[in-house]
């Protein structure tokens, strides 16, 4: 009761804004995770590595004199790189797609600190014109409009471009690799170019993502992509539990899905803020995390199980 | 004239060196003729299946050479052979994709050997082909375009498969057992329309079947495997006049009379 007591609404309230830019910026991330999860059916472990990637070569360039979205450009690049060193590993050496990426993220960790040159660099909004930053939320109305309509129309730009892309020859040859491979060879499709294009474009959104993240919170850290694919997927299983029965069947479905799956981002960040302000230890947030996306991942398997019967049958 | 297809001393031996040691194919020979529609019949383990996944590249072979209309294959990877196959699988759920839908599975097929760009995957022009193509099936399919290709039943997925391998006209038609997976009236039917397209199309294609009625009954040449190597070949008129205790006598001869336990007895 006294911890109920103690819990002031508007501090919730307060936490509100935050919680939406972040799950807004970690929408692009959860695309990314959409494209290999769902679309290519590739656990890719890239993503941890690859997120604190595109932080870093963002936050060095920015430092450098470079303009902070021509920065976000190379963060995406190098996300692609990352993207490219695990398909290559996958198809090219045969390793296993789930170990491949594990490799790379391994790997980046050393790479990223010598992208640094030490674990952690900032960047000063006052310094620098930025393309986002948390100090744009505090600031007066028209601060706060632009940045939120920028981040809103920057992602349904993502999302109107993906959608095309996956309508292409080259799109639809990705979603038939990742559907069925026998079919896709039959078809004439290079089965293993195709999946390290995907795994580029994934992790290339991945790297955008940690570089517009790091100009958010004003540095890039080696750590912070410890984890991003757990949220990845929350964001991708939250979104389509959430709203998969309002996309389906539509005539964009899936446009609306990967808004779903934005918007399944700002819905856990939501919740984090929740939990948070109910006081629970900052340290325990993975453990929660991972809790809820094993709970929402072991959801349909379940419910095949033990649910009606008729569909399976 | 070259031949459609040549299969030259094809040997190929699984896991090989290891106590499952099984040689698959043993010295395959076969020339195909423009037009001709070959069936193939034989035991289990006989070769039949692992014949056709030779042709399409599944896995490299260990010695011989394929060559398909006068282009020696034998090196290339089932990719880059497909734009010369087309392939209808015994599983149903092998020859689509079943998350994506009737028309973006067609134009996938349509596009079967051609470099895949950054236009449209589907074009209006094509939805409009596809639509009259789906018309012939007279399944309903026509006004199910944009359904998940994962909602339509065996049969129907079959039979889009084979619309699809005809869409791009191949060089050879490699049927995979593809009736076997379904029920016997939906199985006529895929039967049906197969002579269909190869007769339309003027295909050259090979059809793997256990059910030796089927196997003398279509096509204009039959020819039986076993142990890894073809060991009977008949066509035309003395094709067409072959009963079912023919092929079972001559399966006795060359096995030994060890098909009493075998699924060919079934038909």
């Amino acid at each position: 009761m006294a911890l109920l007591f103690s819990l002031s609404p508007m501090s919730l309230l307060r936490a509100m804004p935050g919680a939406v830019a972040q799950g807004l910026i970690w929408g692009i991330m959860a695309l990314g995770v959409y494209i290999t999860y769902r679309l290519l059916d590739f656990a890719d472990l890239t993503v941890d590595g690859s997120l604190a990637t595109g932080g870093a070569v963002a936050v060095m360039l920015i430092r450098a004199g470079v303009d902070p979205v021509i920065a976000l450009v190379a963060a995406f690049a190098a996300g692609m790189l990352a993207g490219f060193v695990t398909g290559m590993l996958h198809t090219a050496l045969g390793i296993p797609g789930i170990l491949a990426s594990i490799l790379t993220q391994i790997s980046l960790y050393s790479i990223n600190l010598n992208i640094m040159g030490k674990s952690n660099q900032a960047i000063n909004v006052d310094q620098y014109q930025l393309v986002v930053s948390l100090r744009y939320i505090s600031g007066d109305a028209a601060t706060k409009f632009k940045f939120y309509g920028g981040v809103i129309l920057g992602c349904l730009v993502l999302v109107a471009i993906l959608y095309r892309y996956f309508g292409t020859e080259q799109g639809q040859a990705i979603r038939a690799t990742g559907c069925n491979k026998s079919m896709a060879k039959a078809q004439g499709i290079n089965t293993n170019f195709h999946t390290v294009l995907a795994l580029m474009i994934s992790n290339g959104l991945v790297g955008l993502c940690g570089g517009l993240y790091a100009q958010y919170q004003g540095a890039a850290d080696v750590n912070m992509g410890r984890g991003a694919i757990v949220i990845g997927l929350a964001a991708v299983i939250i979104g389509e539990v959430l709203f998969g029965k309002l996309c389906a069947g539509k005539k964009l479905a899936f446009a609306y899905t990967m808004i779903a799956v934005i918007l399944g981002a700002v819905a856990y960040y939501i919740v984090i803020a929740f939990v948070l302000w109910l006081k629970m230890p900052s340290d325990n947030m993975k453990l929660f995390s991972a809790i809820v996306v094993a709970i929402f991942l072991s959801i349909p398997y379940l419910k095949g199980k033990y649910g009606k019967k008729g569909v399976a049958a | 004239m070259a031949y459609a297809l040549e299969i030259k001393d094809v040997h190929k031996t699984f896991n090989s060196g290891t106590i499952n040691e099984k040689i698959a194919l043993d010295g395959v020979n076969l020339n195909l003729e423009e037009g001709d529609f070959v069936t193939i019949i034989g035991g289990n383990g006989a070769g039949k299946s692992t014949t056709l996944n030779a042709v399409a590249g599944v896995w490299p072979i260990d010695k011989g050479s394929i060559i398909i209309g006068g282009q020696d294959v034998t090196a290339l990877p089932e990719h880059k052979r497909a734009k010369f196959l087309g392939r209808v699988f015994q599983d149903p759920m092998t020859g689509t994709a079943a998350t994506m839908s009737i028309e973006e599975n067609m134009a996938i097929a349509a596009r079967r050997g051609k470099r895949r760009t950054l236009k449209w995957g589907v074009t209006k022009a094509e939805r409009e082909q596809f639509k009259e193509m789906l018309k012939t099936l007279d399944l309903g399919l026509e006004d199910r375009l944009t359904s998940k290709v994962g909602l339509l039943s065996g049969g129907q997925r079959q039979a889009v498969t084979l619309l699809m391998a005809s869409l791009q006209k191949p060089n050879l038609l490699l049927l995979d057992e593809h009736t076997a997976a379904l029920d016997p009236k939906t199985a006529a039917k895929v039967l049906a329309l197969s002579d269909k397209i190869i007769e339309e199309n003027n295909l050259t294609a090979m059809m793997v079947t256990h059910n030796m009625k089927d196997a003398i009954a279509h096509g204009n040449r039959l020819i039986m495997m076993h142990e890894g190597k073809v060991i009977y070949d008949v066509r035309g008129e003395e094709k067409k006049n072959l009963k079912v205790s023919d092929l079972l006598a001559k399966f006795e001869e060359v096995s030994g009379g060890e098909f009493a336990n075998d699924r060919m007895m079934l038909s």
